[in-house]
């Protein structure tokens, strides 16, 4: 089937664990690029290339500073993630409310056949 | 990354092609395994008040087969359906689920971990759903941010239910 480009969205962006390393790199505050290189143990254009990916969804900004260019993570971008997440999470919240009322019943259940035994 | 706790349900992504739920119960867990796998019980909770219950169906024996739907609230109809791969009452129980609203449903199915865990009184449950290849996973979330978006929430069930 047809696959979309790589860069297409935030899903895609984080994807990768290696450009999640680097957004969780960036979570701890800006860097240059020599920082990820380092910290992440990859050659540079490697990094340059997740940088390029996950600049292309928002994910990360970049701002000149003198020589160097420092890179931020800008989590508004990975809101749809998060909504992903927290919508799933608020279905299973409900599944286990009602869950709970039935283990409720079964627990007195039990313990009334129990007393009566 | 991308973990969330709102409410008292844990949702994380451990890995590309990973969900891991988690949550504790105020119940021993002979209760929980008891809630979880009787047909009847589950349509009390399954629908997570966000629709009706039309068919639950468990077969819980090696090989026996699930399916659950349910006739959500301003969705419509969603289907699911697995087969159990292993079970070991009260303790663990692996099946697959397949999402009957895209198409080679039984092909992308997740295969879901299910472990129950005692803590004292308590039971500590979590549900690992593993999605078969990041490709499976990709197809519905990585075809662009709306349709890729909409996709994801049409496989993981309820959410876009959750949404409304």
């Amino acid at each position: 089937m047809a696959r979309a480009a790589t860069t297409a969205d935030a899903f895609n962006a984080v994807a990768e664990p290696r450009r999640r390393q680097i957004l969780d790199v960036l979570a701890g505050g800006e860097h240059p690029v020599n920082d990820l290189v380092v910290r992440l143990g990859l050659a540079q254009p490697q990094v340059s290339k997740h940088l390029r990916v996950l600049r292309e969804v928002g994910a990360v900004e970049v701002r000149g500073v003198g020589r160097q260019r420092l890179y931020r993570l800008n989590g508004e971008a990975l809101k749809p993630i998060h909504d992903w997440v927290s919508g799933y999470e608020r279905m299973w919240s409900g599944r286990f409310d009602e869950l709970d009322v039935v283990l409720e019943e079964l627990k007195e259940k039990e313990a009334e056949d129990g007393s009566s035994e | 990354m991308a973990a969330v706790s709102s409410g008292t349900a844990r949702v994380t992504l451990p890995t590309d092609e990973q969900i891991l739920i988690t949550r504790e119960f105020d119940a021993p867990r002979h209760l929980v395994w008891k809630a979880w796998t009787t047909p009847e019980l589950v349509r009390r909770w399954w629908h997570a008040n966000r629709g009706e219950m039309t068919i639950c169906e468990i077969d819980l024996r090696v090989g026996g087969t699930w399916r659950y739907v349910m006739v959500a609230d301003g969705f419509g109809e969603v289907g699911f359906h697995g087969e159990y791969r292993e079970i070991v009452s009260n303790e663990r129980l692996v099946s697959t689920e397949a999402y009957e609203g895209i198409p080679d449903a039984d092909e992308h199915a997740a295969v879901d971990i299910l472990t129950l865990e005692e803590v004292g009184e308590r039971t500590r449950m979590s549900i690992l759903v593993e999605h078969p290849t990041k490709e499976g996973r990709d197809m519905h979330i990585n075809s662009g941010m709306e349709d890729g978006l909409q996709d994801a929430l049409d496989l993981l069930e309820g959410v876009a239910v959750s949404l409304r």
